[in-house]
């Protein structure tokens, strides 16, 4: 039968179209593909797992700003109670040192008043001495001449001593 | 409403079916070509021919290219329509009786008739090279895809083929060889595609269509001889080891074993040869039997009954149709997968090695 027998010229042209068809393709596109492929398909892995990377990442730096803004939050509240300590520390050494300052500005004023006061005293005691002296002279001068008259002039003058103090 | 659209749809295209078969008929009687010949009509679809046949036309046919080379090594070359019609051109003409009917025939110096060296292009070598230019076609427009879009998925056409190519390289070649893998994958896709293109441009009745590939032997007697070449010819000392001198107890080495051996080199691709031919071969024998059957019919009980018989006909051929569908893939993936084990069956590592690599 016609349809068992292969026929030579057929053989011929299918194994040049065969032959010729593998070594474009062999040559220009298989390789070309197959290589594409399994690059596209590595990318993809590698893309996946970059993903998880990132997310598991991106947690990661959730817990992380979590972590940053608590312990922002424990610094925060360290600062404010050091500054409200170091206020009223402030406070108490202004407090002191007005204290001081005050202190000197009376204790020189005391020793002005003292030196004042000394000063005074030495005058009066001068001037006590003059009077005394005076009053002595007149006693001394009124004493030669009448001893009533004597000390009624030192009542007199211990009047006036006493009324000019 | 749905059912009433059916109903009126599937009565329309019965009554066009038998309408058609009448018409048949008509023009068989006004041809006075009454006989039906189921036989010869049966091996004129399957077979090949010198020119490619038009729809709905008997006569006209798309000339081809006839080259043959006489018996003093001449070359002749015309076209197939100076011959078909009974014409004789340059001393050669179809044989309608004899040995070689249906062949382009010359005589000799003695009157004698003879078959020149026919090179052909017939139908057959013609949708060769459809199908080879298809496939260079197909093949390079996924090429082209990773050329400009680089690393970007492809999609539609080019996505489904790049499937296809996963399915058999990835899937199948790679698995089975190995590191092996893309150096005989390119053969293996080529095997692949170059059968699938000729599987489905067989069931497509009309030009470039229907021109029976696959199913005719030498075809895939080409097909299984290349990868009985890529075997024989690649394969290493320890594969041949395992034919002359396999391990065995001696009583069975000499001489039985190594004879198996030996002849199962040749059956391995006789059987990819006759399996990929009678496959194809008998689907489309079946379509046409199922049409043939409406004559035979039509032409024993009459008009009427061949009428009736185009309906029940047409569903099975239809059915028988989509099945061949499914058989072009499975029969190009068969002959693919089976190529693929006897290559990487010719480069055996050492004894476990294989299995193991196998079972993988």
């Amino acid at each position: 039968m016609e349809l068992f027998k292969p026929e030579f010229g057929l053989v011929f042209w299918m194994f040049l179209a065969f032959a010729c068809l593998y070594f474009i393709l062999a040559k220009y596109a298989w390789p070309f593909i197959i290589k594409s492929m399994e690059e596209r398909a590595d990318l993809i892995d590698k893309g996946v797992a970059y993903a998880q990377e990132a997310k598991s990442h991106l947690d990661n730096a959730k817990a992380e700003a979590d972590q940053v803004i608590a312990e922002a939050r424990k610094q925060q509240a360290d600062i404010l109670r050091d500054a409200a300590k170091m206020k009223s520390q402030l406070i108490e050494e202004a407090k002191a040192a007005a204290t001081v300052e005050a202190k000197k500005v009376t204790d020189a004023a005391q020793v002005a008043i003292d030196q004042a006061r000394k000063e005074s005293e030495k005058q009066l005691r001068q001037e006590v001495g003059a009077y005394a002296l005076q009053i002595a002279e007149q006693v001394v001068r009124q004493n030669m001449a009448d001893d009533k008259a004597q000390r009624s002039l030192v009542e007199k003058l211990l009047n006036d001593v006493e009324s000019k103090n | 409403m749905k059912k009433v659209i059916t109903a009126i749809v599937a009565f329309v295209v019965v009554a066009l079916m038998a309408f058609g078969y009448m018409e048949a008929v008509k023009h068989r009687e006004h041809t006075g070509d009454k006989k039906f010949a189921p036989k010869e009509t049966i091996f004129e679809h399957l077979g090949d021919a010198y020119g490619w046949e038009l729809p709905f036309n008997h006569s006209v046919r798309i000339p081809l290219p006839i080259i043959v080379l006489d018996q003093q090594n001449g070359i002749h070359c015309f076209m197939s329509s100076e011959v078909t019609d009974g014409g004789t051109c340059q001393g050669f003409y179809i044989a309608h009786e004899g040995d070689y009917a249906g062949k382009v025939v010359g005589t000799d110096a003695n009157g004698k008739e003879y078959r020149p060296l026919d090179f052909s292009i017939t139908k057959n070598a013609a949708g060769i090279f459809i199908s080879a230019v298809l496939v260079v076609l197909i093949v390079f427009s996924i090429r082209n895809w990773y050329k400009k879009h680089n690393m970007k998925a492809p999609r539609k056409f080019t996505g489904a083929l790049e499937m296809v190519v996963e399915f058999v390289y990835h899937d199948t070649i790679r698995p089975i060889m190995g590191k092996e893998a893309p150096k005989y994958g390119p053969y293996l896709l080529t095997c692949f595609f170059f059968i699938l293109t000729m599987n489905l441009l067989g069931l497509i009745v009309i030009f470039p269509g229907g021109a029976n590939l696959t199913g005719n032997l030498a075809v895939t007697m080409v097909l299984a001889l290349a990868t009985f070449l890529v075997t024989n010819l690649t394969g290493n000392r320890e594969y041949w080891k395992e034919i002359f001198w396999p391990d065995v107890p001696v009583a069975l080495k000499l001489p039985l074993m190594p004879v198996i051996e030996f002849f199962g080199i040749f059956t391995k691709p006789f059987a990819l040869m006759i399996r990929l031919f009678a496959n194809m071969m008998g689907g489309h024998m079946v379509v046409i039997v199922f049409f043939s059957l409406i004559f035979i019919f039509g032409g024993m009980f009459g008009a009427a009954v061949g009428a009736a018989t185009s309906v029940f006909s047409l569903a099975f051929a239809l059915f028988m149709l989509l099945l061949d569908t499914l058989v072009s893939f499975i029969q190009a993936y068969v002959f693919t997968i089976l190529s693929t084990m006897f290559i990487f069956m010719a480069h055996p590592q050492h004894h476990g090695a294989e299995h193991e690599q196998i079972t993988e």
